[in-house]
């Protein structure tokens, strides 16, 4: 094939980034929430605990050590069950999109558990397995892992089957095509399993120290609302919503770097 | 004719069974000379994908003999490079990494692969987006990487399926030039499958027409014209001529049905 000189590029487009005008807008958007709130509670509209006073339990609970105490036995037990199911969920998934007759056979089970609110389980986890930490993670687990199987297994059988042929005429095994073509065009969909997982595993977490727990944001909410203690309530509201964001965007980013390749529209 | 490189004896290729069983190809016979350049045309559902895919491996043939180098084709392998329509580059990895890709099943050392995929890369004038990922290149480009990452692998018969149908036509007939220049100067075999009358015309030395529903070998049309063929070759006379025969052959029995 002879030289050219043509150069034709097209520029991908830019996804959305953190620039300087969206990061204002969001902390104007958060100002002026808090600002209506503050509002409420000086107009006397409601028996809301002001923004100042939330603020000032959670320094004291920060300073106390409390807070961090919760915070880590919540992030623990989310982080131990939403690993095991993520660990789980990649080779199951890709048993699932891969054989068809393993499909067939473990599907009406993850159909069947999905349905079933991981909450639901704890009465019989808690029977079963005890009142220690186990139920609380397998509850965990079974959550991320419901979510995380999902889309793996729809990541496999979605691989484009043109990315497939191509390895084969090219002379690929089939070890080879599923090492080199089927895990990497499915790393974008596990990925988006792994974010709903974690998602799912927050929000079981936070509902399971709720009903059955002795440490944990959950768990001290519940103790709050016993004690009518709403600055406490907001305090674990908040700290439950920030690190819930910071996860999610620790696998956003992540995600980002290991499919930049992807076309994005 | 000597020993052909691709030899279709009686090939029929039947899809599904029973009542949804659907006659792609019936008793299509066909061979294409070791050096030879031939495109396929033909209407939708005429098969010629389909031929090209039983050559290439990917799919099995219900009956009579494909064979490539006088030996049945049984499943794929890098003897035949195919170049799809669609691309086909793997998105995850870098414009030279696609190449490397087939280079490195074969077993070829790091600096031995980089240096070939850096030469073919170089023949389609993308050494310089050796490290760019598909997704930053046009069309025009991907479709250069993806003929680059054929041709490192050496094969011996090139099987191209509408490789030029998805650009605009500018860089249609950039390409088909430099596929005519480089057929000149290695003649490799190639199968070329079109919709585009002109297309087939231009690049072959045979023009073969398929006939659909089912697909069968309607006529096979001499393209006597002189390689290389330039640009001047495209507003002859006798390449419209040609082409005006490939045109009734292509359109006839639709017209007939109509």
């Amino acid at each position: 094939m002879s030289l050219i000189s043509d150069v034709e590029t097209a520029e991908p487009k830019r996804r959305w980034r953190w620039d300087p005008g969206n990061v204002a807008w969001g902390v104007l958007s958060f100002a002026g929430g808090i600002g209506l709130w503050w509002l409420a509670t000086v107009a006397g509209f409601s028996e809301l605990p002001s923004p100042w006073t939330v603020l000032t339990r959670m320094i004291e609970l920060g300073i106390d050590g409390q807070l961090w105490g919760d915070m880590y036995a919540s992030l623990r037990r989310v982080l131990i069950g939403f690993a095991l199911g993520a660990v789980l969920a990649v080779p199951v998934g890709f048993l699932m999109g891969w054989y068809r007759i393993a499909r067939v056979i473990i599907d009406p089970w993850i159909q069947f558990f999905r349905v079933i609110p991981p909450l639901a389980i704890i009465p019989l986890a808690i029977v079963t397995l005890g009142i220690d930490e186990k139920p609380k993670t397998f509850v965990i687990f079974l959550a991320a892992f419901l979510s995380a199987v999902v889309s793996t297994y729809q990541g496999v059988v979605s691989v484009d089957k043109t990315y497939i042929n191509a390895a084969r005429v090219l002379g690929a095994s089939d070890g080879t095509i599923f090492a080199r073509v089927v895990i990497p065009a499915s790393t974008p969909f596990i990925l988006v399993g792994f974010r709903i997982g974690l998602g799912s595993a927050w929000a079981t977490v936070v509902a399971a120290e709720l009903i059955a727990a002795q440490s944990g944001l959950g768990f001290r909410m519940q103790q709050a609302q016993l004690y009518y203690d709403l600055p406490t309530i907001f305090v674990s509201l908040v700290a439950i919503g920030i690190l819930g964001l910071l996860m999610d965007r620790i696998v956003v980013r992540t995600e980002e770097r290991m499919t930049h390749w992807q076309e994005r529209v | 004719m000597a020993d052909p490189k691709i030899a279709f004896r009686n090939v029929s290729k039947v899809f599904g069974t029973g009542a949804d069983a659907f006659t792609a190809i019936r008793d299509l016979t066909l061979e294409i000379a070791d050096g030879e350049i031939v495109t396929v045309v033909g209407p939708s559902g005429c098969g010629k994908s389909t031929a090209m895919n039983m050559v290439a491996g990917l799919i099995p043939h219900s009956s009579g003999e494909v064979l490539v180098d006088g030996r049945p084709v049984s499943g794929p392998g890098p003897d035949r490079g195919v170049i799809f329509q669609q691309y086909a580059l793997f998105p995850w990895l870098t414009v030279r990494e696609n190449v490397e890709f087939g280079l490195k099943l074969q077993g070829l050392g790091r600096q031995e692969r980089r240096k070939r995929a850096m030469h073919y890369l170089g023949l389609v004038g993308l050494q310089d987006f050796a490290e760019s990922y598909p997704k930053t290149l046009s069309g025009g480009m991907k479709q250069r990487c993806a003929i680059a990452r054929a041709y490192a692998v050496n094969p011996s018969v090139l099987l191209m399926d509408e490789p030029f149908g998805a650009l605009d036509a500018l860089t249609r007939v950039t390409l088909q030039n430099q596929l005519l220049d480089t057929w000149s100067k290695d003649r490799r075999t190639v199968m070329f499958i079109t919709h585009d009358v002109d297309e087939a015309v231009f690049i072959a030395s045979r023009v073969v027409v398929l006939a659909a529903r089912p697909g069968r070998l309607q006529e096979i049309i001499e393209v006597d014209l002189p390689y290389p063929r330039d640009e001047e070759v495209r507003l002859s006379p006798e390449f419209m001529e040609i082409r005006n025969r490939v045109w009734r052959a292509v359109y006839r029995r639709d017209a007939q049905a109509a």
